[in-house]
C-alpha cells in the first residue's frame, strides 16, 4: 500500500497536541501533582571511587516534614538492572562509582524540606583509586570498578573483565589482502568529547502506591515499557505490580530512554506509602544522568589511486562510565555504521568500551555515528584531496546502491543517497567551487559529509478498536516525546482506514493496557509501529467488511472501504453503511467488539555469516537503512578562529515523509544540534568532577548560532516494508554534521583537526601552526 | 531562612493571595502555590527562559524574581495572554509553522515573542533572532520558531491595515 486515498498520508498536519502546548496547559512530570504528594530529593556522591561504610539518617529523620529516607540498605545485592549488562542498582549500594551518583534520597512536604534533609545525611566512606579515562581503567593495575561484573546478567556475548565492560569486532572480506591491493594507505587518530543532551526538560518522576500495594508511575521517559522493566529489575518487584504512564515529554535524545530516578521515586513512595515527586535540577540532570560518549578512534582506509575505496580498519575506545546502561549497544552500532554508506571489500571494524569512574554515557541521537561519520567522512576528503578527486565524486564512485549489502550483509531494501547527494550539490553551488568570498578578514567555503542510518529495530505492537459510535481509537504504547509519533501514527491510522485524522483519537501509553513498545529510540517508531498500526488496521478492516457484507448483502471481497468512514460495495458507492452501524452491529448484535491488533518484532538479521565474522554483537537484527547528505557553507573569522555556519543543506532518505513539515523539524533540530557537537559543546572534567553542569557554564546553540539559511530536503525513496514507504528520520540528520563542518573548515583555512570540538581556539592554535610551518 | 509571610500578586488581572519565603522566587510561586504551570524550570539560573513571564509588560525571568519583589507590579503569564491579539496570531502562527516539537521552552518563547511584537510591529528576522536569543530550545532548530513569529507579525500588520 503506497497511495495516498484520503490524503491524510503527506500532509503536513499540526500536532495533535498543538492546542494544548501553546497555551500553556501541557502537562510534563513537573507540572502533575497528587493528593497528599511528597517532594523528593537526592543525596549524591562526592567521590569518584569509594566505599560506603555506613549511613547516618538521624539528623535528616529529625527535621520536621521529613517522611522517608531511603539508602542502598533498601534494595537488595541481587536487585541490578539494565539494558544490556545488569549492573546498576536503583542507587548506590555497597560502593559509589562516579561523583555525582545517588547514594541517598528523601521524601518530604515540600522540595526545600527534602533538599535540607538530603544534606543532613552523613555517609561515612572509604576512598578507593579511581579510573578517570577508558585508557587509565584498562590498565593491569587499575582499580576494579565492577568486582562481580562476571557474575552479571549480560543480554550478549559481551566479553567483559576486569574494567572491560564489553567488545565487538567485525570482519569482512581479508583485511591484510586489502592493504596488498591499495595503492595507498590512509591513517589517522580522531577525539570527540562528551555531550549532554539538553532536554529543556530536566527528568523527573513521580510515584503512587494504592491500598492494594499496585503502583503507579509517571515520569520523563522514552519507553514506559523500559521504566517498567528498569524499576522492576532494581526493586525486585513484579512486572505486574507497575503501572507506567506518561505526562507529556520535555524532549529526550536518548537522555530519557533508560532509567534516572524513577526507581529512586517508587522506593520512596512504598517506604513514605504517600505519593512521591522526584525532579532533578538542572545541575543534577548533568551529573546523574548519562550523556553522549567520547570516542577515541582511529580509521584507516586503504584505496586505489583512481579512487576506488579498498580496505578500511577503524578501531574505537569508548568511555562507558559507571555502568554500561546502552553503551555495548552503541559501540556494536557505531561499528555496524563505521564503512559508511560505501562499498568497501575488506573491512575490520573493532573496538572496547571500559568502564571509568565517571557518570555513565549513553544513548544520545546518532548512537555513536555522529561521533565514528566525524572520523571517517573527514578521512574521506583527506584521501579525496591527496588524489585530487572532487570529494562528492570520491563519494559517488563508492556509495552502495538499492540492492548492496550492508557491512555484515544485510540488503539494503531502498536507498535515495545518491538523491540526496545530487539535490545538496546543486542546491549549495557546489559545481560552481567550494571557496566563497567570505567577509572582511574572513575565509569561507563548503564542505560535505555523507551518513546513513537504520529503522527497525526490536519489537512493538498495535490495537486499533471501533468505539460504539464509530470513531477509532489507536493504542501503541509509543511514547511521543515530542517529535509528533502521535500525530504520525494516527495519520497512518487514519489513511488506513480512509477516515478523516479527527476521527482517530490515540491513547496515551500504559504497560497496563498499550501493546509493548521497546521505545522511541533508534528512530523506529514511524517504521516499526508503523507497521504495525497498518497490520492492526487492516484487521479491523476486515472485520468490517465481514459485518458490512451482512448489512449490505453481498459479498466481503466486493467491499471497499470509501473516505468518511464508510465502507461499500466496490463501483457502486451508494451501497455503503457507516462505521458507526458496522460498530453497533458488533457491539450489540454479533461477533463483539472490533478490535484489530498486530504485533512484530524486526527480524532481518544484522549478519550474514558467509560473508562476516562478527564477535560481540548486540543487535542481532536491525536494520532498513536512511541515508543523508550535508552540505555547510562556513565562514572562519581569521582573527579569532571562530567558525560560524551561514547555509547548510542536508537532505534526508526518509523513505516516505508521512508528515512532511514534522520531517523538515526533525532534519533542522538534528542540524543544529549536530552543530553544538560540531563546534563548541563539550562535557568538560576537573578531575573526576563535571567542571560545567550549568546552562551558564555548558552552552547549547541559540537562535544566534543556528544559521537562518538552513534547507531540509527530502527525499523519497519509498521503501517497499515501510508503511506507506516511510523508513526514519529522527537520528540521520545529526550524524554528518561535524564532519561536513570540519571539512568545511579546512576547505576554509587549510587547517585538519582531529578533535572536537572545533573550537575557536583551536581552530585558531591550528591556524597559526600552520602558518609557522 | 526567613518566616513564611502573605504575598498578594496581581497575576493575569486577578489579586492572589499566597505565602512566601523570602527567597522564593515568582516561578516558584505561580507554579506550586497558584498551578501556573505553563513557565517551566528549565534551569532556574536564567539562561534558559523556559519561566519567562512579563511583569509590568516587560519579559522577565520568573526563576530569578523574588516574589515578594513582585508585589503591586502586573504579572501575566502564558495562561492570561491567550485573549490578546497579538498572543493569538503568535499562537496560531506557532501552530501553522510546527514552531515547536515538545513544547517545553514554548510558553516561554511565546511570551518573549509577544513582548517584541508589543515593542515592533514588523520585526526582521535579526530583530526576531535576537530577540529570542535567551530562550533556548533543543528539538527545532529555531528555524520554524523565527518563521512563526515573522508570519505572526505579517498577520497582524495586515489585520491592522484592514
Amino acid at each position: 500500500m503506497t497511495q495516498s486515498v484520503v490524503g491524510v498520508v503527506g500532509l503536513a498536519a499540526p500536532q495533535l497536541e498543538a492546542a494544548e502546548k501553546v497555551d500553556g496547559s501541557a502537562r510534563f512530570i513537573a507540572d502533575l501533582n497528587r493528593p497528599g504528594m511528597l517532594y523528593g530529593a537526592v543525596l549524591q556522591s562526592p567521590h569518584a571511587h569509594a566505599r560506603i561504610l555506613s549511613y547516618d539518617v538521624s539528623r535528616a529523620l529529625a527535621i520536621a516534614g521529613v517522611r522517608a529516607v531511603v539508602t542502598g540498605d533498601d534494595v537488595q545485592t541481587n536487585w541490578r538492572m539494565g539494558a544490556f549488562i545488569k549492573d546498576e542498582h536503583a542507587l548506590a549500594k555497597g560502593k559509589v562509582r562516579y561523583v555525582g551518583e545517588a547514594v541517598a534520597a528523601i521524601a518530604a512536604d515540600s522540595e526545600a524540606v527534602a533538599r535540607e534533609a538530603a544534606a543532613a545525611i552523613n555517609v561515612v566512606y572509604e576512598e578507593l583509586p579511581a579510573a578517570l579515562s577508558p585508557h587509565a581503567a584498562l590498565k593491569p593495575d587499575a582499580a576494579v570498578i565492577h568486582e562481580e561484573l562476571a557474575n552479571y546478567i549480560k543480554v550478549f556475548d559481551t566479553g567483559s573483565a576486569g574494567n572491560l565492560c564489553s567488545r565487538t569486532s567485525f570482519r569482512e572480506g581479508d583485511i591484510e589482502q586489502g592493504w596488498r591491493d591499495s595503492d595507498l594507505i590512509f591513517e589517522a587518530h580522531y577525539l570527540t568529547q562528551a555531550q549532554a543532551h539538553v532536554s529543556l526538560e530536566p527528568c523527573g518522576a513521580l510515584a503512587e502506591i494504592d491500598a492494594n500495594g499496585r503502583i503507579t508511575l509517571w515520569s520523563a521517559n522514552q519507553s514506559v515499557f523500559r521504566v517498567q522493566a528498569n524499576v522492576c529489575e532494581s526493586l525486585g518487584l513484579p512486572m505486574s505490580r507497575l503501572r507506567c504512564l506518561t505526562p507529556r515529554i520535555g524532549a529526550g535524545f536518548g537522555n530519557k530512554m533508560e532509567p534516572h530516578v524513577q526507581p529512586l521515586a517508587v522506593l520512596l513512595a512504598m517506604k513514605a506509602r504517600r505519593p512521591v515527586k522526584l525532579v532533578l535540577s538542572r545541575e543534577q540532570d548533568f551529573e546523574m544522568v548519562r550523556a553522549r560518549h567520547p570516542f577515541d578512534i582511529r580509521v584507516k582506509t586503504g584505496v586505489k589511486r583512481d579512487g576506488t575505496l579498498v580496505a578500511r580498519e577503524v578501531e574505537v575506545l569508548l568511555d562507558g562510565g559507571a555502568f554500561a546502561d546502552d553503551s555495548p549497544g552503541v559501540l556494536g552500532y557505531a561499528l555496524l555504521m563505521s564503512c559508511g554508506p560505501y562499498r568497501i571489500p575488506h573491512a575490520h571494524c573493532h573496538g572496547r568500551l571500559a568502564y571509568t569512574n565517571k557518570m555513565r554515557f549513553g544513548a544520545f541521537r546518532g548512537f555513536g555515528v555522529p561521533q565514528i561519520t566525524f572520523a571517517t567522512e573527514t578521512q574521506l576528503d583527506e584521501i579525496a584531496d591527496a588524489l585530487a578527486i572532487d570529494p562528492i565524486e570520491l563519494r559517488l564512485k563508492n556509495l552502495k546502491r538499492q540492492g548492496d549489502r550492508w557491512l555484515g550483509g544485510q540488503p539494503i531494501a531502498s536507498c535515495g543517497l545518491n538523491e540526496c547527494i545530487e539535490r545538496v550539490r546543486t542546491a549549495s553551488g557546489w559545481n560552481g567551487g567550494r571557496h566563497r568570498a567570505g567577509s572582511a578578514g574572513s575565509r569561507r567555503a563548503l564542505g560535505m559529509a555523507c551518513s546513513a542510518h537504520i529503522s527497525g529495530l526490536l519489537s512493538t505492537g498495535a490495537i486499533i478498536r471501533l468505539l460504539e459510535d464509530g470513531s477509532v481509537l489507536l493504542n501503541t504504547g509509543a511514547v511521543d516525546i515530542g517529535q509528533g509519533s502521535n500525530t504520525v501514527l494516527s495519520q497512518l491510522c487514519a489513511e488506513a482506514l480512509r477516515v478523516p485524522l479527527d476521527r482517530v483519537s490515540i491513547a496515551s501509553p500504559d504497560t497496563d493496557g498499550s501493546p509493548y513498545n521497546w521505545g522511541t529510540t533508534a528512530s523506529r517508531v514511524t517504521y516499526m509501529t508503523g507497521i504495525s498500526v497498518l497490520g492492526a488496521a487492516a484487521e479491523v478492516e476486515r472485520k468490517i467488511k465481514e459485518h458490512a457484507a451482512e448489512i449490505l448483502e453481498c459479498s466481503a471481497q466486493d467491499l471497499e472501504l470509501v473516505p468518511g468512514g464508510f465502507v461499500a460495495v466496490k463501483g457502486i458507492p451508494h451501497r455503503r453503511v457507516g462505521f458507526a452501524a458496522v460498530s453497533g452491529r458488533a457491539h450489540w448484535a454479533a461477533g463483539g467488539p472490533i478490535i484489530g491488533s498486530h504485533s512484530w518484532v524486526f527480524d532481518q538479521k544484522t549478519v550474514d555469516p558467509k560473508r562476516a565474522s562478527v564477535v560481540g554483537l548486540p543487535f542481532p537484527q536491525i536494520g532498513a537503512f536512511v541515508f543523508n547528505a550535508i552540505v555547510v557553507d562556513v565562514e572562519i573569522d581569521e582573527t579569532t578562529g571562530k567558525s560560524r555556519v551561514e547555509r547548510a543543506w542536508s537532505a534526508c532518505d526518509v523513505g516516505r515523509a508521512i508528515n512532511p513539515q514534522m520531517v523538515e523539524g526533525q532534519i533542522e533540530g538534528a542540524f543544529v544540534q549536530g552543530l553544538g557537537f560540531a563546534l563548541f559543546e563539550e562535557m568538560v572534567w576537573n578531575g573526576p568532577q563535571i567542571a560545567n553542569p550549568t546552562l551558564m557554564d555548558y552552552k547549547i546553540p541559540t537562535f544566534i548560532e543556528a544559521p537562518s539559511e538552513l534547507y531540509a530536503i527530502i527525499v523519497e525513496s519509498n521503501d517497499p516494508g515501510g508503511p506507506f514507504g516511510a523508513k526514519s528520520v529522527g537520528e540521520i540528520g545529526i550524524n554528518g554534521v561535524a564532519a561536513a563542518i570540519a571539512n568545511a573548515v579546512n576547505a576554509a583555512v587549510g587547517v585538519r583537526l582531529r578533535r572536537l570540538p572545533l573550537t575557536s581556539e583551536r581552530v585558531l592554535e591550528a591556524m597559526l601552526a600552520s602558518e609557522q610551518k | 531562612m526567613s518566616e513564611i509571610a502573605p504575598i498578594v500578586l496581581n497575576v493575569n488581572g486577578a489579586a492572589r493571595h499566597t505565602t512566601a519565603l523570602g527567597g522564593d522566587t515568582l516561578l516558584t510561586v505561580i507554579r506550586d502555590q497558584l498551578l501556573l504551570t505553563g513557565a517551566k524550570r528549565g534551569c532556574n539560573q536564567g539562561v534558559c527562559g523556559a519561566c519567562t513571564v512579563l511583569v509590568d509588560g516587560r519579559p522577565v525571568r520568573a526563576c530569578l524574581s523574588l516574589a515578594g519583589d513582585c508585589q503591586d507590579r502586573r504579572i501575566e503569564t502564558i495562561e492570561g495572554l491567550g485573549d490578546r491579539p497579538v498572543m493569538r496570531a503568535l499562537q496560531q502562527a506557532f501552530v501553522a509553522a510546527a514552531a515547536f516539537q515538545c513544547g517545553f521552552c514554548t510558553p516561554g518563547m511565546l511570551v518573549a515573542a509577544f513582548a517584541l511584537l508589543a515593542d515592533s510591529r514588523l520585526p526582521s528576522e535579526a530583530d526576531v533572532r535576537r530577540a529570542l536569543s535567551g530562550n533556548l530550545c533543543r528539538c527545532t532548530g529555531y528555524k520554524k520558531i523565527v518563521e512563526a513569529v515573522l508570519r505572526a507579525a505579517h498577520a497582524l500588520a495586515d489585520e491592522a491595515v484592514a
